[in-house]
Protein backbone atom coordinates (compact mmCIF):
# COMPACT_ATOMS: atom_id res chain seq x y z
CA UNK A 1 0.00 0.00 0.00
CA UNK A 2 1.35 3.43 -0.95
CA UNK A 3 0.19 6.97 -0.50
CA UNK A 4 0.46 9.98 -2.76
CA UNK A 5 0.15 13.08 -0.61
CA UNK A 6 -0.86 16.45 -1.99
CA UNK A 7 1.71 19.00 -0.77
CA UNK A 8 0.51 22.02 -2.76
CA UNK A 9 -2.76 21.71 -4.66
CA UNK A 10 -3.21 24.17 -7.49
CA UNK A 11 -6.81 25.20 -8.21
CA UNK A 12 -9.05 22.92 -10.31
CA UNK A 13 -7.28 19.75 -9.16
CA UNK A 14 -9.53 16.76 -8.48
CA UNK A 15 -10.01 13.03 -9.01
CA UNK A 16 -11.89 12.38 -12.27
CA UNK A 17 -12.90 9.44 -14.44
CA UNK A 18 -15.41 9.46 -17.31
CA UNK A 19 -18.21 10.65 -14.99
CA UNK A 20 -21.55 9.42 -13.62
CA UNK A 21 -24.61 9.04 -15.77
CA UNK A 22 -28.30 8.31 -15.32
CA UNK A 23 -29.34 10.99 -12.81
CA UNK A 24 -29.46 14.14 -14.92
CA UNK A 25 -33.27 13.96 -14.63
CA UNK A 26 -32.75 14.66 -10.89
CA UNK A 27 -30.37 17.57 -11.50
CA UNK A 28 -27.16 15.60 -10.99
CA UNK A 29 -24.62 16.54 -13.63
CA UNK A 30 -22.20 13.83 -14.90
CA UNK A 31 -18.92 15.66 -14.16
CA UNK A 32 -15.89 13.64 -15.36
CA UNK A 33 -12.58 14.50 -17.01
CA UNK A 34 -12.45 17.73 -19.03
CA UNK A 35 -10.12 16.03 -21.57
CA UNK A 36 -11.05 12.35 -21.94
CA UNK A 37 -8.33 11.65 -24.51
CA UNK A 38 -5.54 12.73 -22.15
CA UNK A 39 -7.10 10.83 -19.22
CA UNK A 40 -7.42 7.70 -21.39
CA UNK A 41 -3.77 8.06 -22.50
CA UNK A 42 -2.56 8.27 -18.88
CA UNK A 43 -4.63 5.22 -18.00
CA UNK A 44 -3.37 3.25 -21.01
CA UNK A 45 0.24 4.00 -20.02
CA UNK A 46 -0.20 2.50 -16.54
CA UNK A 47 -2.29 -0.43 -17.82
CA UNK A 48 -5.65 0.74 -16.46
CA UNK A 49 -8.99 0.68 -18.23
CA UNK A 50 -9.30 3.88 -20.27
CA UNK A 51 -12.05 5.34 -18.08
CA UNK A 52 -10.41 4.64 -14.69
CA UNK A 53 -10.09 7.48 -12.16
CA UNK A 54 -6.88 9.55 -12.18
CA UNK A 55 -5.85 12.97 -10.88
CA UNK A 56 -6.91 15.89 -13.04
CA UNK A 57 -4.46 18.69 -12.33
CA UNK A 58 -5.24 22.35 -13.03
CA UNK A 59 -2.87 24.76 -14.82
CA UNK A 60 -0.94 26.09 -11.80
CA UNK A 61 2.01 24.68 -9.88
CA UNK A 62 1.13 21.52 -8.00
CA UNK A 63 3.30 19.30 -5.79
CA UNK A 64 2.92 15.74 -4.51
CA UNK A 65 5.07 13.55 -2.29
CA UNK A 66 5.18 9.73 -2.39
CA UNK A 67 4.90 7.87 0.93
CA UNK A 68 5.81 4.23 0.65
CA UNK A 69 6.16 2.96 -2.85
CA UNK A 70 7.76 2.81 -5.29
CA UNK A 71 4.94 3.98 -7.59
CA UNK A 72 4.82 3.77 -11.38
CA UNK A 73 3.05 6.82 -12.74
CA UNK A 74 2.30 8.55 -16.04
CA UNK A 75 1.59 12.22 -16.76
CA UNK A 76 -0.32 13.41 -19.83
CA UNK A 77 -2.29 16.42 -21.09
CA UNK A 78 -1.05 20.00 -20.73
CA UNK A 79 2.52 20.78 -21.78
CA UNK A 80 4.48 21.66 -18.62
CA UNK A 81 7.73 20.94 -16.81
CA UNK A 82 7.63 18.25 -14.17
CA UNK A 83 10.45 17.01 -11.95
CA UNK A 84 11.35 14.84 -9.01
CA UNK A 85 14.22 16.50 -7.17
CA UNK A 86 16.61 17.60 -9.92
CA UNK A 87 15.43 15.02 -12.44
CA UNK A 88 12.93 16.10 -15.05
CA UNK A 89 9.98 13.78 -15.60
CA UNK A 90 8.76 12.86 -19.07
CA UNK A 91 5.24 13.38 -20.38
CA UNK A 92 3.46 10.42 -22.02
CA UNK A 93 6.00 8.01 -20.54
CA UNK A 94 5.98 6.06 -17.29
CA UNK A 95 8.36 7.05 -14.51
CA UNK A 96 8.88 5.98 -10.91
CA UNK A 97 8.29 7.79 -7.61
CA UNK A 98 10.27 6.31 -4.71
CA UNK A 99 9.41 6.68 -1.04
CA UNK A 100 9.86 10.36 -0.13
CA UNK A 101 10.16 11.60 -3.73
CA UNK A 102 8.55 14.96 -4.38
CA UNK A 103 6.83 15.38 -7.75
CA UNK A 104 6.60 19.03 -8.81
CA UNK A 105 4.50 20.16 -11.76
CA UNK A 106 5.26 23.71 -12.89
CA UNK A 107 2.52 25.88 -14.35
CA UNK A 108 1.19 24.64 -17.69
CA UNK A 109 2.68 26.35 -20.76
CA UNK A 110 0.24 24.95 -23.31
CA UNK A 111 -3.12 23.45 -22.44
CA UNK A 112 -4.86 23.63 -19.07
CA UNK A 113 -5.31 20.18 -17.52
CA UNK A 114 -2.81 17.40 -16.82
CA UNK A 115 -3.68 13.83 -15.89
CA UNK A 116 -1.60 11.81 -13.45
CA UNK A 117 -2.34 8.08 -13.39
CA UNK A 118 -0.79 5.74 -10.82
CA UNK A 119 -0.35 2.00 -11.45
CA UNK A 120 -2.53 0.65 -8.62
CA UNK A 121 -6.08 0.76 -7.32
CA UNK A 122 -7.13 4.09 -5.86
CA UNK A 123 -8.78 3.38 -2.52
CA UNK A 124 -12.24 4.87 -2.44
CA UNK A 125 -15.86 4.21 -3.21
CA UNK A 126 -17.58 4.80 -6.52
CA UNK A 127 -20.83 6.74 -6.20
CA UNK A 128 -23.28 6.15 -9.07
CA UNK A 129 -20.49 4.19 -10.71
CA UNK A 130 -17.92 6.99 -10.59
CA UNK A 131 -15.14 8.47 -8.47
CA UNK A 132 -15.51 11.85 -10.20
CA UNK A 133 -15.59 14.86 -7.91
CA UNK A 134 -18.70 17.03 -8.04
CA UNK A 135 -18.06 19.40 -5.16
CA UNK A 136 -21.45 21.11 -5.28
CA UNK A 137 -23.27 17.78 -4.92
CA UNK A 138 -20.82 16.49 -2.29
CA UNK A 139 -19.89 13.54 -4.50
CA UNK A 140 -16.52 12.09 -5.38
CA UNK A 141 -13.99 9.77 -3.83
CA UNK A 142 -11.83 9.61 -1.80
CA UNK A 143 -12.61 13.31 -1.20
CA UNK A 144 -15.99 14.77 -2.29
CA UNK A 145 -14.31 18.08 -3.22
CA UNK A 146 -11.30 19.54 -5.01
CA UNK A 147 -7.98 18.28 -3.65
CA UNK A 148 -6.39 20.34 -0.86
CA UNK A 149 -2.95 20.52 0.69
CA UNK A 150 -2.33 17.51 2.92
CA UNK A 151 -4.86 15.19 1.21
CA UNK A 152 -3.71 11.59 0.93
CA UNK A 153 -4.58 9.26 -1.92
CA UNK A 154 -4.02 5.62 -1.06
CA UNK A 155 -3.19 3.03 -3.72
CA UNK A 156 -3.50 -0.72 -3.24
CA UNK A 157 -2.03 -3.54 -5.35
CA UNK A 158 0.49 -1.16 -6.87
CA UNK A 159 2.67 -2.55 -9.65
CA UNK A 160 6.06 -1.44 -10.90
CA UNK A 161 5.95 -1.06 -14.67
CA UNK A 162 8.68 -1.22 -17.28
CA UNK A 163 9.36 1.86 -19.40
CA UNK A 164 6.23 2.51 -21.45
CA UNK A 165 5.64 5.47 -23.74
CA UNK A 166 3.10 6.85 -26.18
CA UNK A 167 3.20 9.51 -28.85
CA UNK A 168 0.78 12.19 -27.59
CA UNK A 169 -2.50 11.42 -29.39
CA UNK A 170 -4.11 14.35 -31.21
CA UNK A 171 -7.67 14.75 -32.43
CA UNK A 172 -8.63 17.63 -34.69
CA UNK A 173 -7.05 21.03 -35.21
CA UNK A 174 -8.07 24.57 -36.01
CA UNK A 175 -11.61 25.77 -35.50
CA UNK A 176 -13.73 24.05 -32.83
CA UNK A 177 -16.57 22.29 -34.62
CA UNK A 178 -20.11 22.90 -33.39
CA UNK A 179 -23.54 21.58 -34.32
CA UNK A 180 -25.91 24.57 -34.66
CA UNK A 181 -28.86 24.56 -32.27
CA UNK A 182 -31.05 23.81 -30.45
CA UNK A 183 -32.08 27.52 -30.49
CA UNK A 184 -29.86 28.56 -33.43
CA UNK A 185 -32.83 29.87 -35.45
CA UNK A 186 -33.62 32.51 -32.85
CA UNK A 187 -30.29 34.27 -33.30
CA UNK A 188 -30.81 35.58 -36.84
CA UNK A 189 -27.82 37.66 -37.93
CA UNK A 190 -26.09 37.17 -34.57
CA UNK A 191 -25.42 33.61 -35.78
CA UNK A 192 -23.18 35.04 -38.53
CA UNK A 193 -21.37 37.15 -35.95
CA UNK A 194 -20.78 34.02 -33.88
CA UNK A 195 -19.15 32.13 -36.75
CA UNK A 196 -17.27 35.08 -38.26
CA UNK A 197 -15.61 36.24 -35.04
CA UNK A 198 -12.59 35.20 -33.00
CA UNK A 199 -13.23 34.47 -29.34
CA UNK A 200 -11.11 34.50 -26.21
CA UNK A 201 -11.72 32.32 -23.19
CA UNK A 202 -12.15 34.43 -20.06
CA UNK A 203 -9.80 33.79 -17.11
CA UNK A 204 -12.89 33.44 -14.87
CA UNK A 205 -13.71 30.09 -16.49
CA UNK A 206 -13.94 26.85 -14.51
CA UNK A 207 -15.25 23.28 -14.71
CA UNK A 208 -18.84 24.60 -14.84
CA UNK A 209 -18.45 26.96 -17.75
CA UNK A 210 -16.01 28.78 -20.03
CA UNK A 211 -17.00 32.37 -20.73
CA UNK A 212 -16.24 33.63 -24.23
CA UNK A 213 -15.08 37.21 -24.78
CA UNK A 214 -15.80 38.83 -28.12
CA UNK A 215 -18.63 40.73 -29.78
CA UNK A 216 -22.04 40.84 -28.13
CA UNK A 217 -24.52 38.40 -29.71
CA UNK A 218 -27.60 40.59 -29.58
CA UNK A 219 -30.65 39.16 -31.26
CA UNK A 220 -34.31 39.90 -31.74
CA UNK A 221 -35.63 36.99 -29.69
CA UNK A 222 -36.16 36.67 -25.98
CA UNK A 223 -33.02 36.16 -23.92
CA UNK A 224 -34.91 34.29 -21.24
CA UNK A 225 -36.39 31.04 -22.51
CA UNK A 226 -38.33 28.52 -20.49
CA UNK A 227 -35.54 26.40 -18.97
CA UNK A 228 -34.65 23.24 -20.83
CA UNK A 229 -31.93 20.60 -20.68
CA UNK A 230 -28.22 21.20 -21.27
CA UNK A 231 -25.37 19.01 -22.52
CA UNK A 232 -21.57 19.16 -22.38
CA UNK A 233 -20.54 21.87 -24.81
CA UNK A 234 -23.88 23.73 -24.94
CA UNK A 235 -23.09 27.33 -25.93
CA UNK A 236 -25.68 29.46 -24.16
CA UNK A 237 -25.99 33.19 -24.62
CA UNK A 238 -26.89 35.19 -21.52
CA UNK A 239 -28.92 38.39 -21.49
CA UNK A 240 -25.82 40.54 -21.92
CA UNK A 241 -25.12 38.84 -25.27
CA UNK A 242 -22.07 36.99 -23.88
CA UNK A 243 -21.74 33.30 -24.71
CA UNK A 244 -20.86 30.73 -22.04
CA UNK A 245 -19.84 27.19 -22.97
CA UNK A 246 -21.20 24.69 -20.45
CA UNK A 247 -18.52 22.28 -19.23
CA UNK A 248 -18.46 19.07 -17.18
CA UNK A 249 -19.88 20.51 -13.92
CA UNK A 250 -22.70 22.38 -15.73
CA UNK A 251 -26.21 22.76 -14.35
CA UNK A 252 -28.44 20.12 -15.96
CA UNK A 253 -31.00 22.73 -17.07
CA UNK A 254 -30.68 26.36 -18.05
CA UNK A 255 -32.84 29.28 -19.06
CA UNK A 256 -30.78 30.93 -21.79
CA UNK A 257 -31.01 30.17 -25.53
CA UNK A 258 -28.26 27.92 -26.91
CA UNK A 259 -26.83 28.91 -30.26
CA UNK A 260 -24.79 25.73 -30.84
CA UNK A 261 -23.19 22.69 -29.22
CA UNK A 262 -19.52 21.71 -29.43
CA UNK A 263 -19.28 18.26 -31.00
CA UNK A 264 -18.26 15.63 -28.47
CA UNK A 265 -14.97 14.75 -30.21
CA UNK A 266 -13.74 18.38 -30.05
CA UNK A 267 -14.82 18.97 -26.42
CA UNK A 268 -11.50 17.97 -24.82
CA UNK A 269 -9.49 20.08 -27.27
CA UNK A 270 -11.70 23.05 -26.44
CA UNK A 271 -11.40 22.35 -22.68
CA UNK A 272 -7.60 22.51 -23.03
CA UNK A 273 -7.73 25.99 -24.59
CA UNK A 274 -6.01 28.53 -22.38
CA UNK A 275 -7.53 31.85 -21.28
CA UNK A 276 -6.73 34.71 -23.67
CA UNK A 277 -6.07 32.28 -26.51
CA UNK A 278 -8.03 33.16 -29.68
CA UNK A 279 -10.35 30.51 -31.10
CA UNK A 280 -12.97 30.26 -33.83
CA UNK A 281 -15.99 28.04 -34.30
CA UNK A 282 -17.03 26.19 -37.46
CA UNK A 283 -20.43 24.64 -38.16
CA UNK A 284 -20.70 20.90 -38.76
CA UNK A 285 -23.90 18.92 -39.37
CA UNK A 286 -25.03 16.21 -36.96
CA UNK A 287 -24.23 13.28 -39.26
CA UNK A 288 -20.65 14.51 -39.82
CA UNK A 289 -20.21 15.20 -36.08
CA UNK A 290 -21.33 11.62 -35.39
CA UNK A 291 -18.75 10.30 -37.86
CA UNK A 292 -16.16 12.30 -35.89
CA UNK A 293 -17.48 10.76 -32.67
CA UNK A 294 -16.82 7.31 -34.18
CA UNK A 295 -13.30 8.35 -35.20
CA UNK A 296 -12.63 9.76 -31.73
CA UNK A 297 -13.84 6.54 -30.12
CA UNK A 298 -11.58 4.52 -32.43
CA UNK A 299 -8.61 6.68 -31.43
CA UNK A 300 -9.36 6.12 -27.72
CA UNK A 301 -9.66 2.37 -28.20
CA UNK A 302 -6.37 2.24 -30.13
CA UNK A 303 -4.33 3.75 -27.28
CA UNK A 304 -3.33 0.50 -25.50
CA UNK A 305 -2.01 -0.93 -28.78
CA UNK A 306 0.04 2.21 -29.42
CA UNK A 307 2.05 1.88 -26.20
CA UNK A 308 5.75 1.32 -26.85
CA UNK A 309 7.81 -0.66 -24.39
CA UNK A 310 11.59 -0.54 -24.34
CA UNK B 1 -61.17 13.59 -26.29
CA UNK B 2 -59.28 16.43 -27.96
CA UNK B 3 -61.23 18.13 -30.68
CA UNK B 4 -59.30 18.72 -33.89
CA UNK B 5 -59.30 22.42 -33.05
CA UNK B 6 -57.34 21.97 -29.85
CA UNK B 7 -55.03 19.28 -31.19
CA UNK B 8 -51.52 20.22 -30.12
CA UNK B 9 -48.94 21.20 -32.69
CA UNK B 10 -46.37 18.69 -33.90
CA UNK B 11 -43.31 18.63 -31.65
CA UNK B 12 -39.93 19.72 -33.01
CA UNK B 13 -36.88 17.48 -32.80
CA UNK B 14 -33.70 19.58 -32.38
CA UNK B 15 -30.10 18.38 -32.27
CA UNK B 16 -28.10 19.19 -29.13
CA UNK B 17 -24.70 18.26 -30.52
CA UNK B 18 -24.01 14.69 -31.66
CA UNK B 19 -24.99 12.83 -28.48
CA UNK B 20 -28.35 14.34 -27.49
CA UNK B 21 -31.50 15.76 -28.98
CA UNK B 22 -34.45 17.62 -27.56
CA UNK B 23 -38.09 16.95 -28.39
CA UNK B 24 -39.75 20.34 -27.97
CA UNK B 25 -43.51 20.43 -27.42
CA UNK B 26 -43.81 24.19 -26.99
CA UNK B 27 -41.97 27.30 -25.93
CA UNK B 28 -44.07 28.31 -22.92
CA UNK B 29 -44.80 26.90 -19.47
CA UNK B 30 -48.33 25.84 -20.34
CA UNK B 31 -49.21 22.58 -18.59
CA UNK B 32 -50.15 20.73 -21.82
CA UNK B 33 -46.53 20.69 -23.03
CA UNK B 34 -45.27 19.49 -19.64
CA UNK B 35 -47.77 16.60 -19.63
CA UNK B 36 -46.75 15.58 -23.16
CA UNK B 37 -43.09 15.60 -22.04
CA UNK B 38 -43.96 13.19 -19.23
CA UNK B 39 -45.99 11.00 -21.61
CA UNK B 40 -43.07 10.62 -24.04
CA UNK B 41 -40.72 9.95 -21.13
CA UNK B 42 -43.04 7.16 -19.90
CA UNK B 43 -43.35 5.75 -23.43
CA UNK B 44 -39.54 5.52 -23.68
CA UNK B 45 -39.40 3.86 -20.28
CA UNK B 46 -41.96 1.27 -21.34
CA UNK B 47 -40.52 0.78 -24.83
CA UNK B 48 -36.77 1.31 -24.41
CA UNK B 49 -34.75 2.30 -27.48
CA UNK B 50 -31.31 0.68 -27.56
CA UNK B 51 -28.70 3.45 -27.47
CA UNK B 52 -30.65 5.99 -25.39
CA UNK B 53 -28.58 6.56 -22.26
CA UNK B 54 -30.87 8.83 -20.23
CA UNK B 55 -33.70 11.34 -20.53
CA UNK B 56 -34.25 14.72 -18.85
CA UNK B 57 -37.87 15.92 -18.69
CA UNK B 58 -38.29 19.70 -18.50
CA UNK B 59 -41.28 22.09 -18.71
CA UNK B 60 -41.71 21.93 -22.44
CA UNK B 61 -39.18 19.52 -23.88
CA UNK B 62 -37.65 16.12 -23.31
CA UNK B 63 -33.86 16.00 -23.60
CA UNK B 64 -32.75 12.58 -24.83
CA UNK B 65 -29.08 11.63 -24.33
CA UNK B 66 -27.91 8.83 -26.61
CA UNK B 67 -24.76 7.04 -27.70
CA UNK B 68 -23.85 8.16 -31.24
CA UNK B 69 -21.89 4.92 -31.70
CA UNK B 70 -25.16 2.99 -31.45
CA UNK B 71 -27.76 5.36 -32.80
CA UNK B 72 -27.76 8.02 -35.53
CA UNK B 73 -29.65 11.29 -35.18
CA UNK B 74 -32.04 10.65 -38.08
CA UNK B 75 -32.74 7.07 -37.01
CA UNK B 76 -33.57 8.19 -33.46
CA UNK B 77 -35.69 11.09 -34.74
CA UNK B 78 -37.74 8.66 -36.82
CA UNK B 79 -38.25 6.26 -33.96
CA UNK B 80 -39.34 9.09 -31.68
CA UNK B 81 -41.75 10.40 -34.33
CA UNK B 82 -43.31 6.94 -34.56
CA UNK B 83 -43.68 6.84 -30.77
CA UNK B 84 -45.26 10.30 -30.77
CA UNK B 85 -47.82 9.24 -33.39
CA UNK B 86 -49.05 6.48 -31.12
CA UNK B 87 -51.71 7.47 -28.59
CA UNK B 88 -50.54 7.71 -25.00
CA UNK B 89 -51.93 4.68 -23.18
CA UNK B 90 -49.51 4.73 -20.25
CA UNK B 91 -50.75 5.30 -16.74
CA UNK B 92 -49.57 8.46 -15.11
CA UNK B 93 -48.05 7.54 -11.77
CA UNK B 94 -49.65 9.88 -9.27
CA UNK B 95 -47.39 10.09 -6.28
CA UNK B 96 -48.34 12.89 -3.94
CA UNK B 97 -46.11 14.28 -1.20
CA UNK B 98 -46.77 16.43 1.85
CA UNK B 99 -43.72 18.58 2.62
CA UNK B 100 -43.35 20.44 5.96
CA UNK B 101 -42.29 24.10 5.71
CA UNK B 102 -41.39 26.68 8.35
CA UNK B 103 -42.37 30.10 6.99
CA UNK B 104 -41.01 33.61 7.54
CA UNK B 105 -38.53 35.07 10.01
CA UNK B 106 -35.08 33.55 9.69
CA UNK B 107 -36.63 30.71 7.64
CA UNK B 108 -37.98 32.99 4.92
CA UNK B 109 -36.21 36.33 4.80
CA UNK B 110 -38.38 37.75 2.00
CA UNK B 111 -41.83 36.65 3.24
CA UNK B 112 -42.91 39.98 4.74
CA UNK B 113 -41.55 42.05 1.83
CA UNK B 114 -43.33 39.87 -0.74
CA UNK B 115 -46.59 40.05 1.23
CA UNK B 116 -46.28 43.82 1.42
CA UNK B 117 -45.56 44.08 -2.31
CA UNK B 118 -48.83 42.24 -2.97
CA UNK B 119 -50.70 44.28 -0.35
CA UNK B 120 -51.66 41.25 1.71
CA UNK B 121 -50.92 40.19 5.28
CA UNK B 122 -48.06 37.69 5.63
CA UNK B 123 -50.56 35.15 6.99
CA UNK B 124 -52.55 35.31 3.78
CA UNK B 125 -49.40 34.83 1.69
CA UNK B 126 -48.60 31.71 3.69
CA UNK B 127 -52.16 30.43 3.29
CA UNK B 128 -52.11 31.01 -0.46
CA UNK B 129 -48.66 29.50 -0.87
CA UNK B 130 -49.52 26.33 1.06
CA UNK B 131 -52.95 25.85 -0.54
CA UNK B 132 -52.22 24.43 -4.03
CA UNK B 133 -51.25 20.96 -5.07
CA UNK B 134 -48.09 21.70 -7.08
CA UNK B 135 -46.72 19.62 -9.93
CA UNK B 136 -42.99 18.86 -10.02
CA UNK B 137 -42.59 20.22 -13.57
CA UNK B 138 -38.88 19.50 -13.71
CA UNK B 139 -35.86 18.84 -11.52
CA UNK B 140 -32.72 20.58 -12.61
CA UNK B 141 -29.99 23.18 -12.18
CA UNK B 142 -28.59 21.48 -9.05
CA UNK B 143 -29.37 18.02 -7.56
CA UNK B 144 -32.93 17.83 -6.25
CA UNK B 145 -33.93 21.39 -7.21
CA UNK B 146 -37.67 21.01 -7.95
CA UNK B 147 -39.40 23.55 -10.19
CA UNK B 148 -43.07 23.59 -9.18
CA UNK B 149 -46.03 24.43 -11.42
CA UNK B 150 -49.24 25.71 -9.82
CA UNK B 151 -48.36 28.89 -7.90
CA UNK B 152 -51.38 31.09 -7.12
CA UNK B 153 -51.14 33.79 -9.85
CA UNK B 154 -51.79 36.44 -7.20
CA UNK B 155 -48.37 35.60 -5.73
CA UNK B 156 -46.35 35.94 -8.97
CA UNK B 157 -43.33 38.13 -8.16
CA UNK B 158 -40.54 39.19 -10.53
CA UNK B 159 -37.17 37.71 -9.62
CA UNK B 160 -34.73 39.85 -7.66
CA UNK B 161 -32.34 41.91 -9.76
CA UNK B 162 -29.39 41.14 -7.51
CA UNK B 163 -29.15 37.39 -6.77
CA UNK B 164 -28.11 36.29 -3.29
CA UNK B 165 -24.68 34.65 -3.34
CA UNK B 166 -25.94 31.89 -1.08
CA UNK B 167 -29.28 30.63 0.22
CA UNK B 168 -29.68 27.77 2.70
CA UNK B 169 -30.39 24.12 1.96
CA UNK B 170 -34.12 23.37 1.93
CA UNK B 171 -35.09 26.86 0.76
CA UNK B 172 -38.71 27.27 -0.36
CA UNK B 173 -38.96 30.18 -2.76
CA UNK B 174 -40.93 31.81 -5.56
CA UNK B 175 -39.70 33.55 -8.72
CA UNK B 176 -41.93 34.90 -11.45
CA UNK B 177 -44.91 32.52 -11.78
CA UNK B 178 -42.92 29.58 -10.40
CA UNK B 179 -42.44 28.06 -6.99
CA UNK B 180 -39.37 26.05 -6.05
CA UNK B 181 -38.12 23.59 -3.50
CA UNK B 182 -34.34 23.75 -3.36
CA UNK B 183 -32.24 20.99 -1.81
CA UNK B 184 -28.66 22.25 -1.65
CA UNK B 185 -27.45 25.66 -0.55
CA UNK B 186 -26.56 27.90 -3.45
CA UNK B 187 -27.07 31.24 -5.18
CA UNK B 188 -30.63 32.35 -5.94
CA UNK B 189 -32.50 35.35 -7.34
CA UNK B 190 -35.82 34.00 -6.07
CA UNK B 191 -37.77 35.24 -3.03
CA UNK B 192 -37.23 33.17 0.10
CA UNK B 193 -40.53 32.34 1.85
CA UNK B 194 -39.48 29.47 4.12
CA UNK B 195 -37.44 26.34 4.61
CA UNK B 196 -38.13 22.63 4.71
CA UNK B 197 -36.04 20.08 6.60
CA UNK B 198 -36.74 17.64 3.71
CA UNK B 199 -33.78 16.79 1.49
CA UNK B 200 -34.75 15.86 -2.07
CA UNK B 201 -31.19 14.56 -2.59
CA UNK B 202 -28.98 12.71 -0.14
CA UNK B 203 -26.24 10.52 -1.63
CA UNK B 204 -26.00 8.53 1.61
CA UNK B 205 -29.70 7.65 1.85
CA UNK B 206 -31.86 5.10 0.07
CA UNK B 207 -33.61 6.48 -1.95
CA UNK B 208 -30.96 9.02 -2.97
CA UNK B 209 -33.59 11.13 -4.76
CA UNK B 210 -37.08 11.55 -3.26
CA UNK B 211 -39.05 13.28 -5.99
CA UNK B 212 -39.67 12.36 -9.62
CA UNK B 213 -40.65 14.82 -12.33
CA UNK B 214 -44.46 14.47 -12.48
CA UNK B 215 -44.96 13.95 -8.73
CA UNK B 216 -47.24 16.39 -6.90
CA UNK B 217 -46.50 18.28 -3.70
CA UNK B 218 -48.39 20.27 -1.06
CA UNK B 219 -46.75 22.30 1.69
CA UNK B 220 -47.74 21.92 5.33
CA UNK B 221 -46.89 24.74 7.70
CA UNK B 222 -44.78 23.85 10.76
CA UNK B 223 -43.29 25.97 13.55
CA UNK B 224 -39.62 26.42 14.51
CA UNK B 225 -39.74 23.72 17.20
CA UNK B 226 -41.14 21.14 14.80
CA UNK B 227 -38.59 22.21 12.15
CA UNK B 228 -35.75 21.51 14.58
CA UNK B 229 -37.24 18.15 15.57
CA UNK B 230 -37.62 17.07 11.94
CA UNK B 231 -34.17 18.39 11.05
CA UNK B 232 -32.67 16.02 13.66
CA UNK B 233 -34.58 13.10 12.10
CA UNK B 234 -33.35 14.11 8.64
CA UNK B 235 -29.77 14.17 9.92
CA UNK B 236 -30.27 10.48 10.82
CA UNK B 237 -31.38 9.73 7.27
CA UNK B 238 -35.17 9.92 7.75
CA UNK B 239 -37.28 11.23 4.87
CA UNK B 240 -39.92 13.21 6.89
CA UNK B 241 -41.77 14.18 3.69
CA UNK B 242 -44.98 12.18 3.76
CA UNK B 243 -46.00 10.11 0.75
CA UNK B 244 -49.77 10.59 0.78
CA UNK B 245 -50.69 8.61 -2.30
Amino acid sequence: MSVLEVVTAGPLTSVQDFGRFGAQRYGLTPSGAMDRLSLAAANALVGHSLSAPAIEIGPLKTTFVARGGPLSVALTGALRLARTGDDSCPLYRTFTLRDGDTLTLDAARKGVFSYLAIAGDLKGEAMFGSFSVNARAGLGSPYPRLLQNGDQLTFETTTLLPDRSLLPPVFGEGAIRVVPGPQYDEFGRAADVFFNSSWQISPTSDRMGYRLEGPSLTHAGNFNIVSDGTVDGSIQVAGNGRPIVLMKDRGTTGGYPKIATIMSADFGRFAQTRPRHMIRFAAIDVAAAQREAHAFHALLQSLPARIRTT
Amino acid sequence: MNSSLSRPSKPRVLACGDSALTVEFGTTMEPGSNLRVFALDRALKNTPVEGITETVPTYRSLLVHYDPLKLGFSELSERLSALLDRPDTTERASRHWRVPVAYGGAFGLDLDAVAKAHGMPSEELIRRHSAPRYDVAMIGFTPGFCYLRGLDPALATPRQIQPRITTPAGTISIGGVQAAMQCLSGPSAWHLLGRTPVRAFNPHRDPVFLFEPGDTVTFERIDATEFERLERLVARGDIVAELVA
